[in-house]
This record gives structure tokens, C-alpha cells and sequence, in this order.
């Protein structure tokens, strides 16, 4: 029993001290007053994986500037950051895809206003193992046929004549992602994806399904394609001109490799940025750097104008 | 030598060696199965993340560069987390514990009680995420803070702790209640002087493993929302925060192989962690249990 007291007590005496010292704490405040980088407070930035390594990059450099504002950006995917979005839990919230009708119902019920910035593009590119040869390009009709759940084409041959009669393994990412309702809604008119495809939440499964299977097939965001470069091999896809084109930044950012390259979006609550001076600054910051920083992190910078245009917007909800 | 002499046994003498023969290749095998899993993931992440680790990755925030990158914000979350977790997880754990072995009536609601304690024990980590969604951050609006995700932990192992205490409780020797008894002594003052004495090596044991499994928990507050890009320290209960295995599985899912490596690197610094922390629990193990 000696030997326990000390133990004992130390242990209760360090727990009340920690209440105790958190106790004293206050929440995070809320303005401060003026400009430049001595204002201090909080941003709350959540939403979509894909936009996460961009608004990091961002958080990354902006931290520097303004040392006294707490930026934290979450990762809920773009559904689960609308959800946290429309509860007024954040401040910014990140999409991959744009908004949803109902997201925007329950945003205005809710009587939250929001103003939408595109922050940089994304080439979604299909890939196949690097073992098939046959397959030199796909068009949308074709793509669409492989993936619905309700077609005949279960195999290359049913693709096309004189394709290999073998089976197609489908790899897709999670239904959570902005990703997957970007493809659903433009390459299957938001039908029933194929119920046998591979999904996961991990877009490197799902890299690494491909580079395992000669007769996979997958989509997924540019980077991390450009990443497994040697691992998986891409699929040129016909766009509306009848041109096939593959993603790369050129393709991406002047339009041509269509529809699978899509906008990235945040969200901006106009009350945080009209009364946040913290949240104020984010978004400018964010508005000026995302160009560089996507590019740095494997994705495609808008054309400069845009980021003009956006700068505008945000001055205007001051 | 038997079997010359019992010369009728033989046959079935052979067959029970054979079994034993069996069964002992058979654990063996088993044995080395996991050990074999185990040494692979270890060989894996040392020489994965190895090149990562050092003082800079400790103390430096996450970055989008993979060589810049560090978990000083995932551990400090983890330790302001644990702050909130361990006292309020051993008050109301040993509490409870206490009360069920020592005033509870021995009625159905509390065998209801204690069968559902033990159900709870198997309730995936998710479903704790969701209750503290719903509980703490949003009906509470405490927000994806500190104290919600303190809090949703002490209640994930909240049952475990239950149990282990109550376990080390129900071993203490009847003889040493009647003693206590025929000195006179209140409930209160066994409690004081004999029960908890007694039972802390038990109790704490069961705290801390139970402890290592909430530091190495993941899903339940991914629920909470502490994945996150973080590059302050936290100031109060009410910050934002991320843990490190969230941390981890935040840049094993990045497409730049560099990452992983940094993954396997945060991972070393995890299972540091937690062999701390088991040995801690074997050492207070060894220490106390001598004494009953």
C-alpha cells in the first residue's frame, strides 16, 4: 500500500491540474480588428479528398504569413463536407463536384448564402494495365456500355470486334466521393454503375487493382496518375469533337480533353467572409496561391483570368 | 521403456503420439504464421519510413512536401486527447466497476446492465464515432474539438475498463472483506483500504491496454472529423485537432510514393508509442500483483 499512494494521488493530482488548466482556457475568439498579418482567429475549411492536397499546399503557406490565424482543413469527402457545410460547422467547404440541388435547398432553409469558386481543374483519366495492348482509345458511348450495370459488355470482345473475349474487372472510386458522382452523372447520366466494379475510397486500391490485372479498368483524379505513370497505362478518350486526347495539363486546362475534366470548387459562406476578417483572408489567399499550388500537387491551374474574376467576387461580399 | 511390456497398447500408444505429434506441429505452425505476419509489416515499415524519421519529422507540422513533413501537430492531438480520455474513462470506469461489484443489488437490472457492458465492449469503433457525432459535436456543439474527441473515446473504452476493473475487483479474497467487516470498517473505508489497493494492478492494467487501443484508434473519430490539415498546436479543449494514426492514413492514401514512406515513419513513431505504453502496463503488473 506504500508503494500505491504516490501513484495514486500523483495521478488524480495531474488529472485535476490538466482540468484545472483546461478550464481557464476560453473558446477560440472570434475578429480581430485591421488588415495584413497581424490579424489572429479561426477558419474552418472541410469537404473533398481531391481538393485536400491543394487547400494543405495553401493552409501550408498561408500559416506562414499569418502566423495567429488557425486554418484547419478537414477531409469529410464533398457530400460529408456540404453536410458540416449546411450545419454551420465550417467556413469554406470544398467540392469536386458542384453543388446539389437538395445541398442547395437545405442551404437556403437553413439560411446560410454561399458564394462558389472554381479553384483549379482536374482531368478524371481512365487507365488500364500497362499488359494491354489492344485498347488505343475509347469514346463515351463505349465507356458507357462497359460501366452501366445494366448492359451486355462484360467482357473486351463485347467493346469491340477482335478485342481478347475476357472479362473486364471495374475499378471505381467510393460513392462518397465527388469523384464517383462526377463520372456517374457524366458518363452514365447518373444510372447504376456496375454493381461488380471495385470501389474504394483509396484511389491508390485502386492503382494498385489496376497495375495487378491485365483486363482491369479504373478511373480516377490526375495525380494519381501522373504518379503511377509506369504502373497504369491511359486511356485516350474521344471528346465531342471526335478527337481522342489524353489528360496532361495543356488538354486539361484549354478544354479539349472533355467531359472528364472537371472544376474543383470551395464554397464560401458570405456571412464568415463579410464578418471573419480570419476567414477573409483564407479565401483571398486561397484565391491568389491555388493556381500554383494545384499545379504543384498534380493538378491543373485555371487560366488567370478566372482567378481575377474571383477576386472580384470575394471583394464584392466585403 | 513401456511398450515392450504393455504389448497390447501399442497401437493406440501410436495413435496418441501421432496427435500430439499433429497438434504440436500444427500450433507451432501457428505460431510462426503470425510471427512471420508480424516480422514482415515491422521489416516493412522500418525500412520503409527509417529515412524519414528524425528530429525535423517530430517537430515540424504536415506539408505538402513529403521531406518537410511532420506529426508535431498529430501528437500533440493525441496528447491533449488523451487528456480528456484518461481521467474521465478511469472516474467513470472504476466508478462504475466499483458500484456494480460493491453496492449494486445482485438483481435482472443489474445482470441487464452488466451483460449489456459487456456487449458494448464489441461495438465497432464507428458506431462510438456516430454517437459522439450526434452526442457531443452536434447536440452539445462542442464542435470537432478536443473535448468531443476526449470524450467519444472515453466512451469507446469506457466498457473495457468496466469489465477489467470489475474483474479485478471480484478477485479480491472474501476473507479480506470479513476481516475488514469485523474491524468495524464502513463500505467506504473497505473501498479505501482494501478493495482499491488490491484492485489497482488490475484496474490499471486493463487502463492502459485499453488506453493503447484509443491511441491507435482511427475510425470513430474520423466520424468526429479529426482528419485534417492542422499547423498550429491546440490552445484550449475547444481546438481543432487531428491524432496520429488519422495522420497516417491521411498520407497512405496520397498518390506520391514519397508519402508512404512518411506514412511508414509515422507508424514507427505509433508503434513506439504503444509499446511504451504496454510496457508500462507490465511493468505496474509485475510490481503490484506481488503483494496478494
Amino acid at each position: 500500500m506504500k508503494m500505491n499512494r504516490p501513484v495514486k494521488y500523483g495521478t488524480v493530482l495531474s488529472m485535476t491540474l490538466l482540468l484545472a488548466a483546461c478550464g481557464n482556457e476560453t473558446a477560440d475568439g472570434g475578429t480581430a480588428e485591421g488588415g495584413s498579418s497581424d490579424v489572429s482567429g479561426s477558419v474552418q475549411v472541410d469537404g473533398s479528398s481531391t481538393v485536400f492536397p491543394i487547400m494543405e499546399a495553401v493552409a501550408e503557406e498561408f500559416s506562414m504569413t499569418y502566423p495567429d490565424i488557425q486554418a484547419t482543413i478537414g477531409v469529410s469527402g464533398t457530400g460529408g463536407g456540404m453536410e458540416k457545410f449546411i450545419a454551420g460547422e465550417t467556413d469554406i467547404s470544398n467540392a469536386s463536384r458542384p453543388m446539389k440541388e437538395e445541398e442547395a435547398d437545405l442551404l437556403e432553409e437553413a439560411g446560410i448564402e454561399y458564394t462558389e469558386f472554381q479553384l483549379a481543374l482536374d482531368g478524371l483519366s481512365v487507365v488500364v494495365n500497362p499488359e494491354n495492348d489492344w485498347v488505343d482509345y475509347l469514346t463515351l458511348e463505349e465507356l458507357k456500355m462497359i460501366w452501366l450495370d445494366d448492359s451486355d459488355v462484360d467482357t473486351w470482345a463485347d467493346v469491340r470486334e477482335g478485342w481478347p473475349d475476357e472479362e473486364i474487372l471495374l475499378f471505381s472510386p467510393g460513392t462518397d466521393s465527388g469523384t464517383y458522382d462526377y463520372f456517374d452523372e457524366i458518363i452514365l447520366d447518373g444510372e447504376q454503375i456496375d454493381r461488380e466494379a471495385t470501389l474504394s475510397e483509396d484511389d491508390n486500391v485502386l492503382v494498385q487493382g489496376t497495375a495487378g490485372s491485365r483486363n482491369a479498368l479504373a478511373y480516377f483524379g490526375y495525380a494519381y496518375y501522373a504518379e503511377n505513370q509506369d504502373t497504369v497505362k491511359i486511356v485516350p478518350i474521344e471528346n465531342s469533337a471526335g478527337e481522342a486526347v489524353t489528360p496532361d495539363d495543356v488538354t486539361v486546362q484549354d478544354g479539349s480533353y472533355e467531359p472528364l475534366s472537371r472544376p474543383l470548387f470551395f464554397y464560401l459562406k458570405n456571412e464568415s467572409a463579410a464578418e471573419n476578417d480570419a476567414v477573409y483572408e483564407f479565401a483571398k489567399y486561397t484565391i491568389e496561391m491555388s493556381g500554383d499550388m494545384a499545379t504543384e500537387v498534380g493538378y491543373v491551374a485555371l487560366d488567370d483570368a478566372i482567378y481575377e474574376e474571383n477576386l472580384e467576387l470575394l471583394e464584392a461580399l466585403r | 521403456m513401456n511398450e515392450k511390456r504393455i504389448v497390447i497398447d501399442d497401437k493406440k500408444i501410436n495413435r496418441r503420439r501421432m496427435y500430439n505429434k499433429t497438434g504440436q506441429v500444427l500450433f507451432f505452425l501457428s505460431t510462426v504464421f503470425g510471427m512471420i505476419v508480424l516480422a514482415t509489416l515491422l521489416v516493412r515499415i522500418f525500412t520503409q519510413g527509417f529515412d524519414y524519421l528524425n528530429w525535423d519529422f517530430l517537430t515540424s507540422y504536415a506539408s505538402r512536401r513529403p521531406e518537410d513533413a511532420g506529426i508535431k501537430a498529430a501528437i500533440a492531438g493525441t496528447v491533449w486527447v488523451m487528456g480528456i480520455t484518461i481521467p474521465v474513462s478511469l472516474v467513470l470506469g472504476v466508478g462504475t466497476a466499483l458500484y456494480l461489484e460493491e453496492y449494486a443489488a445482485k438483481n435482472k437490472f443489474t445482470h441487464f446492465i452488466e451483460l449489456n457492458l459487456s456487449n458494448l465492449a464489441g461495438v465497432p469503433s464507428i458506431v462510438f464515432g456516430l454517437l459522439g457525432l450526434t452526442v457531443f459535436v452536434r447536440t452539445f456543439a462542442m464542435g470537432r474539438s478536443i473535448l468531443a474527441g476526449g470524450l467519444t473515446m472515453s466512451l469507446l473504452i469506457l466498457p473495457i475498463i468496466v469489465v477489467a476493473s470489475k474483474e479485478s475487483i471480484r478477485s479480491i479474497p472474501q476473507e479480506q472483506y470479513e476481516a475488514a467487516y469485523a474491524m468495524g470498517a464502513t463500505k467506504w473505508q473497505i473501498i479505501k483500504t482494501v478493495v482499491l489497493p488490491a484492485a489497482t494492478p488490475g484496474i490499471l492494467t486493463g487502463a492502459i491496454l485499453s488506453l493503447s487501443r484509443a491511441v491507435g484508434e482511427t475510425a470513430s473519430l474520423l466520424m468526429i472529423g479529426a482528419m485534417a490539415f492542422i499547423a498550429y498546436l491546440p490552445d484550449s479543449i475547444f481546438s481543432s485537432f487531428t491524432v496520429l494514426p488519422i495522420q497516417i492514413f491521411n498520407w497512405a492514401g496520397r498518390p506520391q510514393a514519397a508519402f508512404q514512406s512518411v506514412a511508414a515513419a509515422g507508424s514507427i513513431v505509433l508503434l513506439v508509442i504503444l509499446i511504451a505504453m504496454n510496457s508500462v502496463a507490465i511493468i505496474i503488473r509485475n510490481k503490484y500483483t506481488k503483494r496478494y
